[in-house]
């Protein structure tokens, strides 16, 4: 379970000319259908005993963040006129402008003992030049995932203007066995589902984990004593502690963007309210009052305003209070019932689950409650989590019935690019951490 | 014929227990399950599970006690003030029809509306305790009506003794 990852990972400057091209390749996003670029991915070349292999896994990795985005059109291999030989030779820019490729990768791969190093290039194949530097990432072989989502990431934010989100992860809740004795069980992977790993063994059910800001540590709900307790778990070490000693049931945690405080909801009789509270010290504030149900809050990325539910008003639906306290103000006013509001990282839209008629929908609005707009539907649909960038939302999907089951799926702000994330088990209760360090 | 039903009330029974077997106490509906009760020692929990009844149901998003679940706890409560060595642990429940963190604060409010109630017989504090499992353990899973109404509930779990 000890995975300590250290991904050296410099900038060299392999392709020295400078360009400033007046009118850069990039692909527009914008809230309407947009037409994904036309990009070329050649096999790598790869030196080193081995090296060949790992390059065409990196490759196909790269190929899957950007595809997946849904920003970009992947150009077969089968249509290719020319293959890279030579890293360092000089593009034959003709031979992918014939194939209608704007954008050109390329990658070389070189495994020296346990070393490897990834270098890549890009190329506006319109423009017929780079695009920015060649990058190369160095590491141990056992990094040869991250390394790729790093290209990935890096191709992505030089052909959108916008950060990338490939090098990052997911807890979630892993679930087997019947409807009415589900197994759940704590787990993280990649983004994409690769490397799922499971935290803890089912004794117990667990729910909805968070990540800290820096991906280390995650905070859940068990019923380990016997009812719902917030714990906070080391991923890497597995320790883990209940973050309130006092008795009663607590869930719903998540943490501040400095990651110094957890919100979350603690129960007494009928009452459920969200208290503010110091990770370190345990020094606990609340936040709300009254008989109504206060849950799922989530920090605004400066820390200075929550987003939570509340049934104050007859029915659930989303507020917004500054996290020093005081007064609450209701933002979602459409049909139907709100709830789990999560903030965009970029701090511009809220992400919801909507029940109306019998249907769940995930949804967006800006942090003032305008311009609803609803991204999926089905029979459940639930607990939205934003990717690194705010471009992205992962959620889970339940399909009805006495097999129902959970699916974790994704899906473009705009509601296009609906895919399931291909994890090993069902899931459920997604969290998306930050780009990982 | 009696005999094919039997047969049946014992199978439920051993599905039941096989639920209870994952630790996490009862999962409700012990009532009404057609066994015969004439040979249960009142004083026991299964007589207070078949016999009494240990599930109460509610409303779409309510906690409200229907005049029927006050006629169930009026019977528990008198059980429970004639057999003062118990304690209970008050689950409650919700329908799959809400979201994750919304439901188990609901489960909350049902499991509490019935403690509360019970406390207003004359029950003590100390012998009640309450859990909430939200959407967590459906009793019954279709995904209409027909199973929602079941598992909208509070399930009454008998302890051993005071303090167990």
């Amino acid at each position: 379970m000890k995975h300590i990852f250290s991904l050296i990972y410099c900038i060299a400057a392999l392709f020295t000319a400078t360009l400033t091209n007046a009118q850069a390749l990039r692909v527009e996003i914008t809230e309407g259908v947009i037409e994904p670029m036309p990009i070329a991915l050649p096999a790598f070349t790869a030196q080193g005993n081995g090296a060949q292999a790992l390059a065409d896994q990196i490759n196909a990795v790269v190929v899957n963040d950007l595809i997946g985005s849904g920003l970009f059109r992947e150009i077969p291999r089968s249509a290719h006129i020319s293959a890279i030989s030579n890293f360092n030779a000089a593009v034959q820019f003709a031979d992918w402008k014939a194939i209608n490729a704007e954008a050109l990768v390329t990658g070389n791969v070189v495994l020296e003992g346990e070393t490897l190093t990834v270098q890549f290039r890009l190329f506006d194949v319109v423009a017929q030049t780079a695009l920015g530097q060649g990058l190369q990432f160095q590491g141990g072989t056992d990094g040869w995932r991250r390394m790729a989502h790093k290209l990935a990431d890096a191709v992505y934010s030089r052909l959108t203007g916008e950060t990338g989100y490939f090098d990052s992860r997911i807890a979630f809740i892993a679930e087997d066995g019947p409807k009415n004795a589900r197994v759940k069980r704590l787990a993280v992977a990649d983004y994409d589902g690769a490397n799922t790993r499971f935290l803890t063994d089912g004794g117990a059910i667990v729910l909805a984990p968070r990540f800290s800001p820096n991906a280390a540590e995650i905070v859940y709900t068990s019923y380990e004593t016997g009812v719902p307790r917030v714990f906070l778990l080391n991923v890497d070490t597995l320790e883990q502690r209940l973050l309130d000693e006092t008795p009663g049931m607590t869930f719903a945690p998540r943490f501040s963007p400095d990651g110094s405080k957890v919100v979350l909801s603690l129960t007494e009789g009928a009452n459920t309210d969200i208290y503010i509270m110091d990770v370190n010290t345990g020094a606990k504030t609340r936040l709300t009052s009254g008989s109504a149900i206060e849950t799922a809050p989530s920090f605004s990325p400066d820390g200075s305003q929550l987003v939570f539910e509340s049934d104050r008003g007859g029915k659930q639906q989303i507020y917004v209070m500054p996290t020093t306290g005081g007064e609450a103000k209701r933002i979602s006013f459409g049909q139907g019932s709100y709830g789990t509001p999560v903030w965009s990282p970029r701090g511009d839209l809220i992400a919801f689950t909507k029940i109306n008629q019998g249907r769940f929908h995930i949804g967006v609005m800006k942090s003032d409650g305008s311009d609803e707009r609803l991204l999926s539907a089905s029979f459940l649909d639930e607990g939205p989590t934003w990717s690194p960038n705010g471009r992205v939302i992962m959620f889970f999907r339940e399909t009805a019935g006495a097999d129902g089951a959970p699916s974790l799926m994704t899906v473009d702000i705009t509601g296009r690019n609906l895919r399931k994330v291909n994890i090993p088990v069902f899931g459920s209760d997604p969290a998306w951490s930050a780009l990982l360090q | 014929m009696s005999s094919f039903k039997t047969t049946l009330a014992i199978l439920g029974a051993l599905a039941l227990s096989a639920c209870d077997g994952d630790g996490f106490g009862g999962n409700g509906s012990n009532s009404n399950n057609g066994i015969s009760t004439s040979a249960l020692d009142p004083a026991s929990v299964e007589y207070f599970n078949q016999t009494i009844g240990d599930t109460v149901l509610f409303e779409v998003d309510q906690s409200t006690l229907t005049t029927s679940a006050i006629a169930l706890l009026d019977r528990q409560a008198a059980w429970l003030l004639n057999n003062p060595g118990r304690s209970i642990v008050v689950e409650g429940h919700a329908d799959e029809q809400g979201t994750r963190e919304y439901n188990l604060a609901l489960g909350a409010r049902r499991a509490a509306a019935v403690q509360q109630y019970l406390v207003t017989r004359g029950l003590t504090d100390d012998r009640l305790s309450t859990i909430t499992y939200g959407k967590e353990r459906p009793l019954a899973v279709c995904s209409d009506e027909a199973c929602w109404s079941k598992n909208r509930r509070s399930v009454t779990v008998v302890q051993g003794g005071l303090g167990s």
